[in-house]
């Protein structure tokens, strides 16, 4: 007879939100109502986003694209690199199509406009994560 | 000259914003020609546009309207760090949905936000500007296009 316990704890998803607006940082944060998702860093650049990513290895990643010093695009392509197994769902005003097909092309995964409700939000990471 | 669907994509992702982030729609006031100095509020948000249309578009807010959509949106910092943010968040919005609407006959720039009542709008040569009255609960922004 096995002494295994009945369940395996599932390991929480480990979310990085990157944006240069603390609003939106604060509302995506705020916005999430999923029990197992921890939120594991903010970042408001792309450079600060990959050194958090390095320190939190996060399993999803939610990426804004207009953003000072580093843009999200850059950030996208590096991050693969860098967690190859790493999800990403792009959160941006630039809605159109070109930039969300070249965001998909360097390895994001989803895309969410701006301004987005909270429903819209969990919509988006629920299809990405569960 | 100015196009009335160019006009409307430029005042849809103003009342978008509103409709969205704060869960209540805004209405827009009778457009006007503005003459004189620019229509000025506390903060500024500022697109540039190149390309198919030169100028530029503006939106530009009261600080009492900018502190009650944090509210609705459930924020409690007030701060004009957060004022300025917001004011830039609605720019963003303006111009990602003027992108998606025009493609690239436009080139639009990232928006620079601005605090005060004198900011350097760049004004082009022979452009008229538009203003178009955005009226929230009972507060009113204005929306300025300004395109050749």
């Amino acid at each position: 007879m096995s002494n295994a316990p009945d369940t395996v704890a599932r390991r929480p998803v480990r979310l990085l939100i990157v944006d240069d607006s603390n609003i939106v940082r604060r509302r995506i944060e705020r916005s999430q109502q999923f029990d197992d998702l921890q939120v594991v860093g903010t970042a408001a650049n792309g450079f600060e986003a990959l050194e958090l990513a390095r320190r939190t290895d996060p399993d999803l990643v939610t990426m804004d694209l207009t953003m000072p010093q580093m843009d999200g695009i850059e950030c996208i392509t590096q991050l693969v690199r860098l967690k190859p197994a790493v999800r990403i769902l792009v959160i941006s005003a630039l809605a159109d199509k070109a930039t969300a097909v070249e965001a998909m092309e360097r390895g994001a995964n989803g895309f969410l406009d701006k301004p987005f409700t909270d429903r819209q939000l969990n919509e988006a990471i629920a299809e990405l994560m569960y | 000259m100015l196009r009335e669907e160019e006009l409307k994509t430029f005042v849809d992702g103003t009342t978008r914003y509103f409709e969205v982030a704060a869960q209540q729609p805004a209405t827009i006031g009778s457009p006007y020609l503005l003459e004189g100095e620019p229509a000025i509020h506390d903060y500024t948000g500022i697109i540039n546009i190149s390309g198919k249309r030169e100028g530029v578009v503006y939106f530009t807010a009261p600080r009492a309207m900018l502190t009650v959509l944090l509210m609705k949106m459930q924020e409690s910092d007030f701060s004009h760090d957060s004022m300025r943010d917001l004011v830039g968040e609605v720019a963003n919005t303006i111009s990602g949905n003027a992108r998606r609407d025009f493609g690239h006959d436009f080139v639009i720039s990232v928006p620079s936000v601005f605090a005060g009542d004198k900011p350097q709008i760049p004004q082009q040569p022979g452009a008229r500007a538009f203003v178009i009255p955005i009226h929230w609960r009972s507060h009113s922004a204005k929306l300025v296009v300004s395109l050749t």
